[in-house]
């Protein structure tokens, strides 16, 4: 594979397959393919290149899970849904800021996206609440529940790492910790 | 089975590390205790949240990975658009420039309103209104109407109205503004000397403010050769003009300048003076300086100071011609080459008091 070739803008059939395959070099070409068109969006609608970043990535990252999640149909082109994506996203940052002026300044065609953006601003709404749950939470509980759950370390493991004396006080620990963050994690509104 | 028990159970539930016999025994147990279920489903979910999140995590790093890569500022400066700085200074401060904008326009209404501006514009307002009405009343006439200034103890109590004529003829043909006599039951006019004489109205042209008289009077005696001429043609603006009449007992002088050909409202039956006149010189002669008469003096406009009217002279020469007896005009001018305090001299005698008495 040539510079050239890698540098290119990847079809979106390679994208999904890419992606599919937990492609690194595909993820980068897309990002860095497309990211021009989502900064000049963001750029001259009152926005900063900071916001552009965030509003791209969170766009690629809905795009990200539908295509793992199964249920992206190639219907348009992905270039169209990216720029929808950040369209919507955008006008919807620039109304909380209240500065949405009643137009935007548009460079591409888009359609509708309410539905794929909905979903994953709920899925944010989860996130930021399971980040302060484990901002709360503190350590060791936090790298605990993070080598278990997440890294799927064995008890032992974890035994081991943190010098419990055995198994049994290492799961004692971890019982605890998790009915915290549980706690924690729902007793957010 | 203790809650870290079941906890335990739970997880090895989940992961599938349970043997065949166990899951069984498990099953069973979720079926009985409703409890463990709704446990188990928040379990899952929890996790599965916690695991999406580290994704999530992940994938934010990845990308920052390549986002750093970007030359963000580069593009940036590619890719904005620059609008005319006048366009971007709007979208940038646009409120600031409206909230700027009313300040100074209420700045100035204040101002406007705490000078009075308003309060002179309503003044002017109100000095419009009088001239509209002016066109109405169109103009003071110049009649003096000396029975409501009868305080003077030397002056007849029987004249009614009192006005200025001048000699046409050496036979004692005069002329005056018809608005003088309109109300007349018998006239009298009365000469530099102080010597009165009966005189009937022989003619009258209201539409142009004039009336002809003729001394009827047995003691009156041929006035001697008329000094001056009358003017056919138009008189150039600013000429040197001045008047001569009663507007008191004792005649006045008044000089001025010819300011406008056409009267009140573009009335091409006067010109406009700048004489001050009064009330009694109606009827006056308007002369040139070279002993011409040009007009009759006739009015003066009620609102405004210096601006006077006077019947052209041309529409006394076709109201002369109306007359039933041939009127021969004087053509020899004596006056021309006087100057005004000689030509007053030779023209005191050639201007009447009217006196007017009415029915």
């Amino acid at each position: 594979m040539n510079k050239e070739f890698k540098d290119s803008i990847p079809t979106d059939s390679e994208v999904i397959l890419g992606i599919l395959n937990n492609s690194e070099s595909v993820l980068k070409r897309l990002y860095v393919a497309y990211f021009p068109m989502v900064l000049q969006l963001i750029i001259n609608n009152n926005g900063t290149p900071d916001d552009a970043k965030d509003i791209y990535q969170e766009a690629i990252i809905i795009l990200y899970n539908k295509i793992k999640a199964g249920d992206f149909e190639l219907s348009s082109k992905l270039k169209t849904f990216i720029y929808s994506v950040c369209r919507r996203l955008w006008l919807k940052r620039l109304s909380q800021m209240s500065r949405y002026g009643g137009d935007i300044r548009d460079f591409h065609d888009h359609f509708q996206v309410d539905e794929d953006v909905d979903k994953q601003n709920d899925l944010d709404v989860q996130f930021s609440k399971m980040e302060s749950a484990l901002q709360l939470l503190g350590e060791p509980c936090k790298t605990i529940m993070e080598d278990f759950y997440i890294h799927n370390l064995s008890m032992q493991d974890i035994c081991d790492r943190f010098g419990y004396t055995n198994a049994d006080n290492a799961k004692t620990q971890k019982y605890k910790c998790l009915q915290r963050l549980k706690k924690l994690f729902f007793q957010q509104k | 089975m203790t809650e870290l028990k079941l906890q335990e159970e739970i997880e090895r539930y989940l992961n599938g590390e349970m043997s065949p016999q166990e899951r069984k025994q498990f099953e069973l147990l979720r079926k009985e205790d409703a409890s463990i279920n709704h446990k188990l489903a928040e379990h899952q979910l929890f996790t599965q949240v916690l695991k999406q999140y580290n994704t999530r995590l992940a994938l934010e790093t990845r990308l920052n990975a390549i986002h750093d890569e970007i030359d963000v500022h580069t593009l940036t400066e590619s890719l904005m658009i620059h609008p005319s700085w006048v366009v971007r200074l709007w979208r940038n401060h646009h409120s600031k420039i409206s909230v700027a904008a009313s300040i100074g326009i209420f700045a100035v209404l204040s101002v406007m309103f705490l000078t009075g501006y308003f309060s002179n514009q309503d003044s002017k307002y109100i000095q419009l209104k009088r001239d509209v009405a002016n066109l109405n009343i169109k103009t003071t006439q110049l009649k003096k109407d000396v029975a409501q200034s009868a305080k003077g103890g030397n002056r007849s109590v029987a004249d009614r109205y009192r006005g200025t004529g001048f000699a046409i003829t050496s036979g004692g043909i005069l002329v005056t503004n018809y608005h003088v006599v309109s109300e007349y039951d018998s006239v009298y006019v009365q000469n530099a000397a102080g010597k009165s004489f009966k005189a009937k109205v022989l003619y009258t042209e209201p539409q142009s403010d004039i009336a002809i008289l003729k001394i009827v009077d047995t003691a009156f005696h041929n006035l001697g050769p008329i000094p001056y001429t009358f003017k056919k043609t138009a008189s150039d603006l600013a000429e040197n003009v001045y008047t001569y009449g009663y507007p008191q007992d004792q005649p006045v002088y008044g000089y001025g300048k010819l300011t406008s050909a056409n009267g009140l409202n573009g009335d091409s039956l006067d010109y406009q003076i700048s004489i001050p006149v009064n009330p009694g010189n109606s009827g006056g002669p308007l002369m040139d300086n070279k002993g011409n008469v040009i007009g009759i003096v006739q009015a003066k406009q009620s609102q405004l100071e210096g601006v006077h009217f006077a019947v052209k002279t041309s529409y006394l020469l076709s109201a002369l011609d109306s007359l039933d007896q041939k009127v021969t005009l004087n053509t020899k001018n004596t006056m021309s080459n006087l100057n005004d305090a000689q030509q007053l001299k030779k023209l005191k005698n050639y201007v009447f008091m009217v006196k007017v008495y009415d029915k």
